[in-house]
Parts: structure tokens; sequence; C-alpha cells
């Protein structure tokens, strides 16, 4: 075991990771530990756009942005947050201008924006044009602009390094901690790929960065790696996850494949038709049609599928059109997805219409933070040290469901608040003592898993989970399904627990690694579905067919989702009888729901029409 | 599609996948164990569908024959730039290849790309090639105040260094590289697509700066110009191209 002390520990060198960084760094001594190289992150798969409101190109203006994102996320979003990150959104953009970010440009030489679903004129009238970008490469732009910025800064990074458990001072998964009691988060434990070492963190402030966890579905637009590590660490040392029944599933995923086609194609002039050649977004979206947010145009699409009107020799996709555009329109602004389609479907975009279907593309949920960043263990309390941002947290700027482009400013502008409020109370505070053998949990884990009997292949589990989630949990959901997918995943608990590894090897064992992802997927598959359970209304990217109408009168609370020993109470944080008061008993432990109070400052909840 | 595949197919039933049985062949190497150290091939054969990419054939191994399979992955589909790796002896990134667009019909051999060591069977051991990448100051350099805003940039100026801002650090070029292969020491064609990528920004005033950097005599004067590194590009990038700029720039002072 190789032990380290740094002040400030960042987990996750994607987007919100390297931007918190980038603010540490400066002040206090930082290290990026990440389980990829940087630049790998899936950051960098963003394509469309980054929005901001700089009025470049026609009237705008933050509080616009502000109601727009609340309004997309069905009205369940912090409204101090989101007014915050439309607010800072507009320096957001520039500080990437400035670290090298190479823009699209206005014929003035500004950056250039384009149109995005969700985003408008004066509180819906029209759509318009707030979405920075660079071809439809941005998020590429944008990790690798960061990483740049980290190399010319000179941030330490720990790459290849898997963060596999994080360390407080009391421990929230066991003992009853009484409201108000300080605890403090004082290290993490990390696994070195190259090395099969374990290496120990001591930190004064950790920020966790791991992005999402698409991959519990089969259909998604996420990388392999996407695991929801941080989300599931946090989860397990007894921290509450947030929302967590809120997935989106963006509408566009090439079909059968789920590889991601940016929004900015219907940004730029695309539009969605059936297998009648209609636009069908018309009768959905009247004003804003194909530029409606992502659950309605996904539920839509799914829809026009179910009532046989889907595209194919199995009626199973819709169709992106394209054919309209100028071909060299289509080089300049999406040159990369029409190369998607051409690679992985042979579909020539300038002339044939694009198969595409709902993929499962981003947690709205994740660890609760305050908009410093600050990790929350309830409704109201902090952990000292302990800061999370981007996908992996809940701030809550998404709601129920996240506009397009909205993520990378999440990761901007959260990132670099969680890397100064890091940075900061390093400054003021001390190292705290670690626990005789910090890394005892996970060296147990590993052996264990490591040299368990041969047992059931790890990938058949997870196909399995991948699979029952995408049956029971995606864009449709009812009780019935969900209760067979909450039973799917105890039966695939089990089956996990006699599951082996191959690879004995110590040195880059990614054989091992992927049966410790399974055990954070099924975490994550546990909490959501729960979640969903529990939600008996539809809102956002969550839609129950046997309750599709929002009730604001009860369900308008995020819920909290903890894991708590079978011994503990029944009532969590935010308990409310008959709404938020439930238990899901699991073999050795149980999750207990709970819920916290929506920030509403300006705007009262509307129907959601557009 | 090609003939030989449409044979294969069978006349599959509407809506049905076709597929066809492949043969891999991967070149192993264990750092561990009883042959450590010793590189060999290990063949496998799998059955595969159209849409179905290396990196699905390579999953399937590892999922459903051999766990111990030791490849890098993530994005699964050309942006992350992980799994650049020599398949039928060319560098490609294997989720970007579609086993039926390399002829099936013959074993498709996997190896890892040269010219890095190998950790263990297809991975390599990436820090060389990201050390030249930041010897070339690869971040923007200016002087004076910022702007408040943003700095202006016609779409002209945008254009200039558009093809070198697709890099993904894939390594793909640089380890098909004769040169490279034979003096590890030469920086290597994705180190000047990324200097290439600042040099030629209009923003930028770090241009000297690089241009003495790759001056040396394990610069941009050791590339022999032959175009292996633009056709290994996953990204298109035109990568000989940029290098013969870059050695231009150095001669006439103008960028």
């Amino acid at each position: 075991m190789i032990t380290h002390q740094y002040d400030v520990v960042i987990v996750g060198a994607g987007g919100a990771g390297m931007r918190a960084a980038l603010e540490s760094s400066k002040e206090a001594r930082t290290a990026v530990i990440s389980k990829l190289y940087p630049t790998r992150s899936h950051t960098g798969a963003a394509q469309g756009g980054m929005c901001a409101s700089l009025a470049n190109v026609e009237e705008d203006n933050w509080e616009w942005h502000t109601f727009d994102t609340i309004k997309g996320g069905d009205y369940l979003v912090d409204q101090d947050a989101a007014e915050i990150m439309a607010k800072e959104a507009i320096d957001a953009v520039f500080d990437l201008e400035r670290m090298g970010l190479p823009f699209n440009r206005t014929p003035e030489g500004k950056i250039d924006q384009r149109r995005f679903g969700g985003h408008t004129r004066n509180h819906g009238e029209a759509a318009v044009r707030r979405a920075c970008y660079a071809a439809d490469r941005t998020g590429h732009m944008i990790l690798q602009t960061l990483y740049q910025n980290c190399v010319k800064q000179d941030v330490e990074f720990f790459n290849e390094f898997y963060v596999l458990d994080l360390i407080t001072d009391r421990d929230l998964a066991t003992e009853d901690v009484e409201e108000g009691a300080e605890v403090n988060a004082t290290g993490v434990v990390a696994y070195d790929l190259a090395t099969g070492e374990i290496h120990v963190f001591q930190a004064k402030a950790i920020v966790f960065a791991t992005g999402g966890a698409g991959k519990i579905f089969k259909t998604t637009s996420n990388a392999h790696t996407l695991t929801g590590d941080g989300m599931a660490l946090a989860y397990r040392r007894g921290l509450p996850l947030e929302d967590m029944e809120f997935f989106q599933f963006h509408p566009t995923g090439l079909a059968g494949l789920g590889i991601l086609l940016s929004e900015a194609a219907r940004g730029e002039g695309g539009i969605l038709r059936n297998a009648d050649g209609e636009r069908f977004m018309e009768r959905y979206a009247p004003t804003i049609k194909d530029l409606a947010p992502r659950d309605i145009v996904a539920r839509s699409m799914a829809n026009e599928v179910r009532e046989g009107r889907g595209a194919g020799p199995n009626k199973d996709y819709v169709l992106l059109d394209l054919t309209h555009l100028e071909p060299a329109h289509i080089d300049a602004k999406l040159p990369d997805i029409t190369e998607f389609a051409r690679t992985y479907l042979g579909i020539e975009p300038y002339t044939e219409p694009v198969p595409v279907y709902p993929t499962a593309h981003y947690a709205m949920g994740g660890v609760p933070t305050n908009v410093a960043g600050e990790v929350l263990r309830n409704g109201h309390d902090v952990v000292k040290g302990l800061y999370a941002a981007g996908e992996v947290a809940c701030v809550s700027v998404h709601g129920s469901n996240r506009l397009g482009t909205n993520s990378l400013l999440d990761i901007n502008v959260f990132g670099k608040r969680s890397g100064r409020s890091a940075a900061a109370y390093a400054k003021t505070a001390s190292f705290i003592d670690l626990p005789e053998n910090p890394a005892a949990a996970v060296e147990a884990q590993l052996t264990e898993l490591r040299e368990r009997p041969d047992g059931e292949r790890i990938a058949d589990i997870r196909r399995a989970l991948q699979e029952t989630m995408d049956a029971n949990a995606q864009v449709f959901r009812t009780g019935e399904s969900l209760n067979q997918a909450l039973s799917d995943i105890r039966e695939l608990r089990k089956r996990y627990q006699n599951a082996s590894v191959q690879d004995k090897g110590k040195m880059f064992n990614t054989d091992l690694l992927e049966a410790v992802e399974l055990g954070f997927l099924l975490d994550i598959a546990e909490v959501t579905v729960v979640g969903a359970l529990n939600r008996k209304e539809s809102r956002g990217g969550h839609y129950r067919e046997d309750y599709p109408q929002r009730d604001d009168a009860h369900y308008m609370q995020h819920t909290m989702a903890y894991r708590r020993p079978t011994a503990a109470a029944d009532e969590a944080d935010g308990h409310i009888a008959g709404y938020f008061d439930h238990v899901e008993e699991f073999d050795g432990y149980k999750v207990v729901l709970g819920s916290k109070t929506v920030t509403q400052t300006r705007y009262e909840p509307m129907e959601r029409k557009y | 599609m090609t003939a030989v595949m449409e044979k294969a197919d069978a006349q599959p039933k509407a809506g049905e996948i076709p597929s066809f049985d492949v043969t891999i062949k991967v070149r192993r190497f264990n750092p561990e164990g009883d042959a450590a150290g010793e590189s060999h091939w290990d063949e496998f054969r799998i059955t595969a569908y159209g849409t179905d990419r290396v990196l699905d054939a390579l999953h399937k191994i590892k999922w459903e024959h051999d766990g111990s399979l030791t490849f890098r992955r993530s994005c699964a589909h050309g942006v992350c730039g992980s799994d650049a790796m020599r398949i039928n002896g060319r560098n490609r990134l294997a989720c970007k290849t579609l086993l039926k667009d390399i002829n099936p019909q013959r074993p498709i051999t996997v190896e890892p790309i040269k010219g890095l060591p190998v950790v263990k069977d297809l991975v390599v051991d990436m820090e060389p090639f990201f050390a030249s990448y930041r010897e070339i100051m690869p971040f923007l350099i200016t002087k004076g105040n910022e702007p408040t805003k943003e700095r202006i940039q016609s779409a002209e100026q945008r254009e200039r260094f558009d093809d070198t801002t697709k890099c993904i650090l894939c390594a793909a070029c640089t380890s098909s590289c004769p040169v490279f292969w034979t003096d590890g020491q030469y920086f290597g064609p994705a180190a000047i697509v990324n200097a290439h990528r600042f040099i030629f920004d209009s923003r930028d005033e770090g241009a000297q700066q690089r241009l003495e950097i790759l001056n040396d005599k394990e610069g941009v004067w050791r590339c022999r110009t032959t175009f292996n590194c633009t056709e290994a590009c996953p990204r298109g990038i035109e990568v000989t191209k940029a290098i013969q700029e870059v050695k231009r720039a150095m001669i006439t002072r103008a960028f």
C-alpha cells in the first residue's frame, strides 16, 4: 500500500474534474485521479454545443435561459441553482474561449450560436440561437482545451487509477449519525490498474467528478467506462442519492446501436419523420416541433413506433431527415455525426434519412450538492471537505429533464465552483487522521473477487441487467415493469455473489475491474428503480403509464435515497407519509426513501407545453 | 457490402440481422505468469453481425471466451482515442472498423500499435507519446491583457487550423511512422499535428517557441513523408500535409 497526501484530490478527469483542477491547483496542492487518460473522458463525446445567452446573433438574456432550464426540467429544478448557471454561463464560455477553445465564428468574428432543443426566446415564443459550438465536436474541444490548460498549469494526474472507496471520519453507512453532527471526508482509496497496487490518498478536500452511469442500460450513448462509480461509492458510504429515477433518453441514437447523433442535427434544420414521411413532432409540440426538449421528443418517437408508424423492416425506429440540407452546410456544421451514420449504418445522410431511436444518455440525479459544490448527507447537512460536480452530482439544475447543452455548461460552471470551494476549504482545514487500515475493505473486496472459484461470467450478469433495464425502466414505465426490473436486480445480485473473473493477474487486470464496475451498476440500477417505483406521477424523463399526470401536490419534491442497515430506522430525512416513505428491503441492507424540498424563486410551476 | 458477404447472409428474414463467423488472431503478451514476457498468437472463432466492429469481436472474446484478453476502450464510436491497434497490419481504431469491411473470410489479425512498449496484450505504455505531446506546448500562448469577452477571430482564420483540432491523441499516426519505430526520440506526427493546431491559430503568440522546439534534430525534419500517418488517422486529418506546413513555416516564418 502506497500513501499520498494532497490538499485537494479530484476524482475524475472529464470536463468537471479538469475544470475544478484548473481552479484548485492554482491555490492548493492538487492531484487528479482518473480511471482513464483525461482525453478519453466522455465529455469528449458531447457534440452540439454549450448554451449561454451571449446574444451574439440575436436578442437573448440569462433570465430566458433560466426559465427554459426550469421549464425543461418540468419544475423540479432548484431555481437558485439554475439562475446561477444561466448567469455564469456567459463567463464560462468566455473562459473557454480565452483558454483557446476554437468556437465557430460569426461573420464579425464573434462566437457563433445556434438553436437547440428547449432553448427559447421570451419564455417559449420560438427557438433561440443560444448554443455556442465548434461544429459537432464541442465536447471534444472542451475536453482538449481543458486538458491543454492542465498541461500548461502542470496539474498532477494519476491516470488509470480507479478510486474504489471514500474515507470519512464517521461511518454514515452503519452508524446513526445525528443531524447537525460534523462529518469529514478524509481521503480515497485507489487501485493502480498498471501495477495492481493500492494507493491511499489522504486529502483535506475531495471533489467527485466521475460522470454518469449509462451502462445500466443496454442501448446507450455512454462509454463502456460510465458505470456510476462515484455515485455508488457515495451511496455505499451512506450518502443519499438524489432523483435517480430521472434518466434522460436522447431521442436520436443510431438505431440499434445507441451512438449519439446530436440534437444540433435538428437545430440546423433536420426533421424527424415516421414511416409515412410525416413530420410527427408537429402533433406533439406544435410551436417548437423537432426542437422540443428531449423527454418529449423521445416519448413521441417511442409512441410513433408503438402505434405502428415506425420505419424499417421491423417498424422499430423513426427517421432523421437531413436530405433537404445542403451537403456543404452538413459538412460544415455536422461532420462527425454524418460520418457516424456512414461508418456504422452505411447510410449517406445527404440523400437518405438516418434510422434513429432513443438511447440512454444522461443521469439527471446523483450525489446531492449545494451551489458551492458541497455534498449533502441529508436534506441540509454538508459533509465537510467533500464536493461533487458534473453528471455524478445533482445540484439540481436539470430537475427531471436536462436541456441539451446544459451538461457542458453544468460541468464548467459547477466544476469551477467546486474546485474553488475545495481549494478555499483546504487552505483553512487540517488533515484528519485516517483509520488504521484505510484500504482494508477494498483489499478484501478485490481479493475475494480474484480468488473466488470458477463461477458465472460477469458479462452475462451485466447483459441481463442491461436488458431488464431497457425492457422495464426505459422511456415508458409502469409499476408492473418496474417491479419486474427490481425482482430481476435482486436475482442478479445473488448471481453476482458467485460470479468470478478469469484473469487472476495483478497487472492491467481489466477483467477484475469490470467485476467491480458491475457491482456499481447493480447499485445504481437498484436505486433508480426504487425511486421510479415510488414516484407515482409522470414528470420530465420519468414517465409512468399508470400515472400519466404530473402531481405537484404530492411529488414536487426531490427523491433522496439512502442505503441503510436492515436494523436502522425506517424514516429518512424528508419523510412524507404516503409519498416519500418507501422502504425496500434487500439482502443485508435496505433502501429508505426521503425527500428534499425543491427551491422555487421566480417561477410558479405551470403546465409544460411547447 | 461485398459479394462475399451477401453470400454468407443466405437470405435473412426481413429485419433479421445477418450473421457470419469470423476468426480473430490476437497477439498476446502477458507480463506475469509462467510465460511472462513472451508474446504469441491466439486464435478465436466467433459469430458476428453486419454492424459489428473489431471492438465488438474483442468484447465477445473477452466476455465469452477469455476474460484475460486485455485492451483499452471507452466511447466505442471513434471519439475517445482509446482503442488504436494494428488490424490486418494497419493502424485503426477497433471501434471504427467494421468486420464486414475487412474481409471476414480470412482471419483478422489484431496486434498492439508499434513503437511503444507493450504492457499487456493490446495495451501499450502511452507515456512516451503523451510526453512528446506535452513538449510542444499544446496550449494557447498569448501576451498582454485578456479581453473581457471573446477574442475576435474570423471564420477564415478559424478554418485555417480546423483540420488539426480534430486530433483525439489515439497515437494511430505516430505509431504508424517508420521513423518513430526506429527512433523513439522523434516527436512523431501527433505532437506535430498539435503544434500545427496552435501555430496556425490567429490568436496564438507562441509559434516561434514551438518552431524552435520542432527545429530540433528529433523534430519535423525527421519526417520522410511516407504518408503512413495520413492513412492511419481515424479522424481523417491530413497529417503529412500539416507536417509539411510546419516545415514551410519554419523556413518562411510565415504562419
